[in-house]
């Protein structure tokens, strides 16, 4: 639906910022004004990850004259497959620092600020106040729910994308928009999944140029909304689909049930998260399982991982059994006690869920090795690949 | 019998193993209830995907419908989850 401009036109543009912003100023629907309103338009943009790369990059093209950015994670190697204002010398930086360099090589007139660390409900609302628009490219629903709940009490309209493997949804959220159009992402997601049906990009993977295309969908409704121009995806879901090539725009209405959002929850624990625990006996730390190796202790490991991760790299001698898999099929684990079993994944998450539900189903015996295959790599076979 | 085209999205695909199929639906599948009833009686995955808590949207000729929807003849319905990436 058509918005009026988020933003008043009143940045003054040099002659500088008329020679570069040229191309914008020819298109009538933009033109002065609307590059004024881009100067002065201020926007946060929550997670400088695959979304987050995109959307900065170009709205900093675009001349958005100043830019947030949330994160509280460092660049890894494995970042850069996708995530593209980071690059090889940025590695090991906060991402926050490694975007801002970006950003300022491509825009010196930009005024960038950072916020290392993460959103979290304590800090949400008093982080969003300054911002017109907020940009959502975060990583895990805990901090979808909270970015959506945080806009709808400040009342700020945000612009909302998500990817998964080949596929990517996006969509803008504003509780507060003109005309009654209000809507929010609990219309169109009431509830979380649970976290064992929440894969991430580091567990799923992901098609990098993915993010580019979902990226460049929420940085033009970005300067959509900032300028006024055109019709808005609030109240309508994109989804795209990257292997078939098709993407479709499906209506959002309010959910009939909805209940008012009154203030700030605590959202990992919404969503599953932070609430389990293994009782420490279970846990193997990779120092302890290498004793055990060296010490000749019989055991039993089983890589709970899918194929695609076996192929990258495997600790010698674990036994594969998918964790869907083990979960459908438990009697496939040797649960005589005989030797005990030590459950692996990449990172302990997946390990730590199949050890809780197998042991609510009475297995006994059972053990997982604590950061996973990544944790077993770092502090004792630092020479095999990581991922 | 009224055909129809059944997609799914995201993990759902992944998980059930199928993006697309076209479906022959009985007199008595009516509803988006009852097309979940329908494939909740497929072995495997299908009914802890689908039977459990609803955590996916449903769109009817890319309409969200709810569960009391009516399915119309040569209708394509799309069952996608929640996504999270970034």
């Amino acid at each position: 639906m058509p918005l009026p401009p988020l933003v008043p036109p009143a940045a003054e543009l040099s002659a500088a910022d008329i020679a570069r912003y040229s191309r914008h100023l020819l298109l009538p629907e933009v033109g002065l004004t609307g590059q004024q309103r881009l100067k002065h338009a201020r926007v946060l943009v929550i997670g400088a990850g695959g979304l987050g790369s995109p959307v900065l990059l170009y709205l900093a093209a675009a001349g958005v004259g100043t830019l947030g950015i949330i994160d509280g994670d460092v660049v890894e190697a494995s970042n850069l497959q996708r995530q593209v204002i980071h690059t090889v010398a940025g590695i090991g930086q906060p991402k926050t620092e490694s975007a801002r360099a970006a950003l300022l090589a491509l825009n010196p007139e930009l005024k960038v600020i950072l916020h290392a660390g993460r959103l979290e409900a304590g800090n949400a609302l008093a982080l969003m106040a300054p911002y017109d628009l907020v940009i959502d490219g975060c990583d895990n629903f805990a901090t979808r729910y909270l970015v959506n709940d945080a806009c709808v009490l400040a009342g700020k309209p945000y612009v909302w994308g998500s990817i998964f493997r080949f596929e990517g949804q996006a969509s803008v959220f504003w509780e507060q928009a003109p005309g009654d159009a209000g809507i929010h992402y609990r219309d169109l997601y009431p509830e979380p999944p649970p976290p064992e049906l929440a894969p991430s990009c580091a567990e799923g993977g992901v098609l990098g140029v993915l993010c580019a295309a979902i990226g460049a969908i929420m940085a033009t409704e970005a300067i959509k909304l900032i300028t006024g121009i055109g019709e808005s995806l609030l109240g309508r879901l994109l989804v795209y689909d990257a292997l078939e090539m098709r993407q479709r725009c499906l209506p959002i209405r309010r959910d009939p049930k909805r209940q008012p959002i009154t203030g700030l929850i605590d959202y990992p624990a919404f969503c599953g998260l932070g609430v389990v625990s293994s009782p420490a006996s279970a846990s193997i730390s990779p120092a302890q399982l290498q004793q055990w190796r060296q010490g000749g202790v019989p055991f039993c490991l089983i890589d709970l991982r899918e194929p695609a991760e076996r192929a990258i790299v495997q600790i010698a001698g674990a036994e594969a059994i998918p964790k869907d898999q083990l979960l459908n099929h438990p009697t496939l684990l040797d649960a005589s006690g005989a030797v005990p079993i030590v459950l692996h994944c990449k990172s302990g998450q997946r390990s730590l869920a199949v050890l809780q539900a197998l042991q609510g189903q009475g297995y006994r015996g059972l053990h997982h090795l604590d950061g996973g295959i990544l944790a077993w790599i770092r502090d004792v076979e630092p020479s095999l690949p990581s991922y | 019998m009224r055909e129809i085209d059944l997609l799914f999205f995201a993990r759902l695909r992944e998980v059930l193993g199928v993006g697309h199929e076209r479906l022959s639906l009985p007199e008595t599948v009516r509803t988006v209830a009852d097309l979940m009833g329908l494939l909740c009686q497929r072995e495997g995955k299908w009914a802890e995907e689908l039977g459990g808590k609803r955590l996916f949207r449903v769109a009817i000729n890319q309409e969200m419908a709810s569960l009391d929807a009516e399915i119309p003849a040569g209708a394509e319905v799309a069952i996608f989850p929640p996504v999270t990436g970034g």
